[in-house]
C-alpha cells in the first residue's frame, strides 16, 4: 500500500487545460467527425434545394435569387467547407488504408495536407461564390 | 478475428467496407456535381433539368443518396457510441437517425421520379 501511494504521488498532474495541445492528427480526426455530423444535419437543406431546383423554371429562378443573398451564400460556403474537409480527410483515410502515410510522421503530414487542401479549396469556393 | 465480410451478422469489417465503398461513390458524385456547377457558371433550368433527366445520372444520384445513408449510419453510430453513454438515450438517438436516413432516401426518390 505504501508503495502504491508513493507511485501515485509521483504521477505528474496537469490540470492546466490550456497547456495541453492536441497533435495535428487528433485535430484532423475530430474535424472529420464534426464535419460528418454537420453534413448529416445539412442533408435536408441540400435535398430541399435539389427539390426546388428541379420543380419548375420559376422555382429554379426563385432558388437562384435566394442563394444570391449574403446569408445564403455564407450557409452554402459553410456546407462546402464541411464537404471539402470531409472529402479531403476521407481521401487521406483511403491512402492510409493502402499504407500510404500511415507512419507517425506520415500521419502528421497527411493531417496537415487534408486541412490545408480543404482550407485552400474552401477559400477558392468563397471567391467563386462572391 | 472477423474475416467474413459477406456474412449476415453486423461486423466491424463490414462497416469498414460499407464506409469505404460509399465514400468512393460519394466522392465521385461530389466531384462530378461540383465540376458541373463550376463549368456552368450561369446555369439555367433547362440544362439542370436536362442533367437530371438522364437515366444514368438519376441512378448515380440514387446510388449516392443510398451511399449517404449507409455512410452516415456507420459514422453517426460510431460517434454516438463514443459520446452518448446512457443506453436509452443512445438507442433513441440512433432510431431517430435511422428514421431520418430513410426519409432522406424516400425524399430523394420522390424528387428524382416523383413527377
Amino acid at each position: 500500500m505504501v508503495v502504491l501511494r508513493t507511485v501515485n504521488k509521483k504521477r505528474p498532474v496537469n490540470l492546466d487545460l490550456t497547456s495541453i495541445r492536441f497533435p495535428v492528427p487528433a485535430v484532423a480526426s475530430i474535424l472529420h467527425r464534426v464535419s460528418g455530423m454537420a453534413l448529416f444535419v445539412a442533408t435536408p437543406l441540400l435535398l430541399w434545394m435539389l427539390e426546388r431546383s428541379l420543380d419548375s423554371a420559376d422555382a429554379f429562378d426563385a432558388l437562384k435569387a435566394t442563394l444570391d443573398g449574403f446569408l445564403a451564400k455564407a450557409v452554402v460556403l459553410a456546407v462546402l467547407a464541411g464537404l471539402l474537409y470531409h472529402l479531403a480527410a476521407g481521401i487521406r483515410h483511403l491512402f492510409m488504408d493502402m499504407h500510404i502515410g500511415d507512419t507517425l510522421e506520415g500521419g502528421r503530414r497527411g493531417a496537415w495536407s487534408a486541412i490545408a487542401v480543404a482550407a485552400v479549396a474552401t477559400l477558392l469556393m468563397g471567391v467563386w461564390l462572391w | 478475428m472477423v474475416d467474413n465480410v459477406a456474412g449476415l451478422a453486423r461486423t466491424g469489417l463490414r462497416d469498414w467496407l460499407v464506409q469505404r465503398v460509399s465514400a468512393v461513390i460519394l466522392a465521385l458524385y461530389t466531384l462530378f456535381l461540383l465540376g458541373f456547377l463550376l463549368l456552368n457558371p450561369d446555369l439555367q433550368f433547362a440544362d439542370w433539368q436536362g442533367l437530371f433527366a438522364q437515366g444514368w445520372f438519376r441512378m448515380f444520384t440514387l446510388l449516392s443518396v443510398l451511399s449517404l445513408a449507409g455512410h452516415a449510419w456507420v459514422g453517426v453510430w460510431g460517434v454516438s457510441t463514443d459520446y452518448i453513454h446512457p443506453y436509452w438515450l443512445r438507442l433513441l438517438f440512433q432510431v431517430v437517425v435511422i428514421l431520418a436516413l430513410v426519409v432522406f432516401v424516400a425524399w430523394a426518390v420522390e424528387i428524382l421520379w416523383g413527377n
